[in-house]
């Protein structure tokens, strides 16, 4: 039977066991949207900005595993959406994304609503297709789910011109697809492996750095083994976070320019680093010259390109976390012999003193300004029972969310690493709450950062997606507020927002429920009484302005010399010293 | 150092682009490319010359093999090639230049492929010293117009393999 091209995508979204695609129609997808309209089981989430459909895709594609989809118009929409696509880019986040396109016969012709979108989006997504020709259109969408979830995942873009939605062709879905020029490797070399093996039994400081890529390849079980087996520290970066849980006693929290003094020690001294679908990022990294001088590097890694880009490698290994680390534990199990905990007993005793010298620490008076920390503190100890999905915007309150909430599991943390896109975080939230009805999801946000994207609200509230939002309110860009403080002398240019909205009354105004938390001890109740709503909550809670985030690593620093608390001049730096502007003095903002 | 990349691509519509826009991209060099259709005509043959030390060399070989349209990569230093580099080269001819101009086509097996009576258009092929030499003979008499082809270049077969494909060939 002939159908349209609209009907085919539908039936292929089907096929592909897509139930929700976050969308916004207009002129050259109005066919599509009509189908849409027309059947039941896929469930149309209408956004009120493109790059939040684009979010919510990917809060969708982190917490479910399984690729987002987003469906967006020509031109304004298909640029709208950039945002997302080059953010799901770097963070490897499958993602379909289709696009209308004028006619066929306009392209080129600065037709209404036309952009090169094939162009556009070509440095910022895995792959991209423009289909002039619906017969081709149920074989390209084949083959952009398979781009987008194989391999290291990516964003892959079908642009869908107008005619082709509405010409018919034969509809048939191909039962698989081969590329001849993309052929992912799964399975690591097993000589490799073997010497990888062979190193982390004699390692006598080894570190387990561990990235996003261990969760996208659902290796968590594998690591928490091979941790467990070989009795190495775990340091894992942002995206890797919930890879292995938060509170075994083997993880050390989170490396890197924001990491834990312990974690960034520990990679500064040891003498074997074993990454695992990490990528050595500058945050990471830091002065790459002087980037764990004394170890040997095994990289695990699923991406050629990966290896050796940033750091030299030992040993490489190019393969699927999963199998690969099956293989090692396999190998491990037979050469191992219970020795390896004896083996590290000095290694860990060091670590434990590190530990016990630069805690995570803040001090929140009982009267005093609430500091952010607090907030994430009370927030995880009066959630982490009921298994909550975590997203955070991007800026100080996502290092402190990354800090102190230790997740316990995989797919439960949802934020923007490698682009570091303000605005992400509570469509993503939105996302993973219409995969999971029923679950608890969190958004820590910056006053900054959600104001990014908080048109959304209105779609939270239709659909129904009981998303609990904490706006944590310094009314700064407290990221950038901080870096002007470190080094450029505390010349606040453009980071202070003097003013935010009332979030109360805007969450009311788009007829969700607004809470805030003025002081300290009010806190937890707030925080009850948001979880307790089946509705979109905003929490406001304004904090004290001038907190920091620590440790720190300078960009371009090296890993073991960290800021652990604020220099003597920020320390004495009080609301109305003469450094802050006198507007600055109210440092709690009343309702 | 000088790296000549062969690339093979799907002989498809962007695939130049994705190649040209990963080297503008991640800002490697590119000194020339060229392109076009293999024996398979659904295959494209792109050389590249590049140059940096080993570890960017190892980057673009794998940013290039990461390319979903990209076939096959091979960086040619990797073994010994031939390149070759084709210029076709206007030059001014006032009429007591015109015999020089001859002559130095003559020196480089060079071939005149058009005329007129105040130019000749000249096409030379070889390496690219050859290349520059000629240019730098012909530019006292005024180059008017020039176009390079960039190199292409071929790995050398080695003389074992040659035999048995000539075997090969004879049996046929």
């Amino acid at each position: 039977m002939k159908l349209t091209g609209a009907e085919i995508l539908i039936e292929c979204l089907k096929r592909e066991g897509v139930k929700t695609i976050f969308a916004l129609p207009g002129g050259v997808v109005l066919k599509i949207f009509d189908m849409l309209h027309q059947q039941k089981d896929i469930e149309v989430i209408l956004t009120r900005h493109e790059q939040g459909a684009g979010h919510m895709a990917e809060g969708y594609a982190k917490a479910t595993g399984k690729a987002g989809v987003c469906l967006v118009t020509s031109g304004p929409g298909m640029t709208n959406v950039i945002t997302a696509l080059a953010d799901a880019y770097m963070d490897s986040v499958p993602l379909v994304c289709f696009t209308g396109q004028v006619p066929t016969s306009l392209i080129g012709n600065d037709a209404f609503q036309e952009a090169d979108n094939v162009g556009l989006s070509r440095p910022c997504t895995k792959y991209n297709f423009l289909v002039k020709n619906v017969a081709e259109l149920a074989t390209t969408i084949k083959e952009a789910f398979y781009i987008a979830t194989t391999g290291r995942p990516g964003p892959v873009l079908v642009d869908i011109p107008k005619d082709v939605s509405m010409d018919k062709a034969e509809f048939t879905y191909p039962s698989s697809v081969s590329i001849r020029s993309y052929n992912p490797v799964y399975e690591g070399n097993k000589w490799q492996i073997k010497q990888a093996a062979e190193a982390m039994t004699k390692a006598k400081k080894p570190v387990l750095y561990v990235g996003g890529g261990v969760i996208f390849s659902g290796a968590s079980q594998e690591l928490m083994e091979l941790a467990e087996l070989t009795h190495m520290p775990v340091d894992m970066t942002l995206m890797g976070l919930g890879a292995f849980p938060g509170e075994h006693p083997q993880s050390m929290g989170m490396l890197g320019m924001h990491g834990t003094y312990w974690a960034n020690m520990a990679m500064h001294y040891s003498d074997l680093v074993v990454a695992i679908g990490a990528r050595f990022d500058d945050r990471v990294t830091g002065k790459v010259s002087e980037f764990c001088p004394h170890a040997k590097v095994i990289h695990v890694d699923i991406d050629p390109t990966s290896i050796r880009k940033n750091v030299n490698v030992d040993i490489p290994i190019v393969g699927d976390c999963k199998t690969v680390l099956r293989e090692l534990i396999q190998i491990l199990h037979a050469t191992v012999n219970g020795d390896q905990k004896e083996l590290r007993k000095p290694w860990w005793n060091q670590i434990r003193e590190w530990q016990q010298a630069n805690p995570l620490a803040y001090q929140q008076a009982a009267d005093g300004p609430i500091k952010p920390q607090h907030v994430i503190k009370r927030l995880y100890e009066l959630t982490k029972d009921l298994d909550p999905i975590v997203s955070t915007d991007v800026g100080q309150h996502q290092m402190w969310a990354a800090q102190y909430f230790k997740l316990a599991k995989p797919n439960r943390w949802l934020t923007s690493g490698g682009l570091g896109t303000m605005g992400f975080g509570f469509p993503a939230a939105m996302g993973a709450q219409a995969a999971f009805p029923g679950r608890l999801v969190l958004c820590i946000a910056g006053d900054g950062s959600i104001q990014m994207n908080m048109q959304e609200m209105a779609t939270a509230v239709v659909h129904k997606l009981p998303v609990k939002i904490i706006v944590l309110n310094n009314r700064f860009h407290g990221m950038v507020r901080q870096w002007q403080d470190l080094f450029y002398e505390g010349r606040y240019a453009s980071s202070d927002l003097e003013t935010t909205p009332d979030f109360v009354k805007l969450a009311e105004a788009y007829g969700a429920v607004g809470l805030r938390a003025g002081k300290p001890s009010e806190i937890d109740a707030v925080i009850k009484e948001a979880i307790a709503v089946n509705k979109p909550v905003i929490v406001d809670v304004p904090t004290y302005r001038y907190e920091n985030v620590y440790p720190m690593i300078p960009a371009g620093g090296c890993n073991h010399e960290m800021i652990l608390e604020d220099p003597p001049a920020l320390k004495n730096k009080q609301p109305g010293s003469g450094q802050v502007t006198p507007k600055d003095s109210d440092t709690i903002l009343t309702a | 150092m000088e790296h000549i990349i062969s690339v093979t691509v799907e002989n498809k519509f962007g695939s130049l682009s994705r190649v040209a826009g990963l080297f503008s991209g991640r800002g490697f060099n590119i000194e020339s490319l060229s392109v076009a259709p293999t024996l398979d005509p659904s295959m494209s043959q792109m050389t590249i010359v590049t140059s940096g030390d080993d570890r960017i060399i190892e980057q673009i070989v794998k940013q290039l093999n990461k390319l979903i349209d990209v076939i096959k990569v091979v960086d040619l230093n990797e073994s010994d090639f031939v390149s070759r580099e084709t210029a076709l080269i206007k030059v001014h001819t006032r009429p007591e230049d015109r015999a020089e101009a001859l002559r130095i086509a003559d020196i480089f097996r060079a071939n005149v492929i058009d005329s007129t009576p105040a130019t000749y258009t000249i096409e030379v092929t070889g390496d690219p010293q050859k290349i520059e030499a000629i240019i730098n003979l012909l530019q006292p008499l005024g180059i008017k117009d020039l176009t390079r082809t960039g190199r292409v270049a071929v790995a050398r077969e080695s003389i074992r393999s040659t035999s048995v494909q000539a075997k090969k060939v004879a049996r046929e």
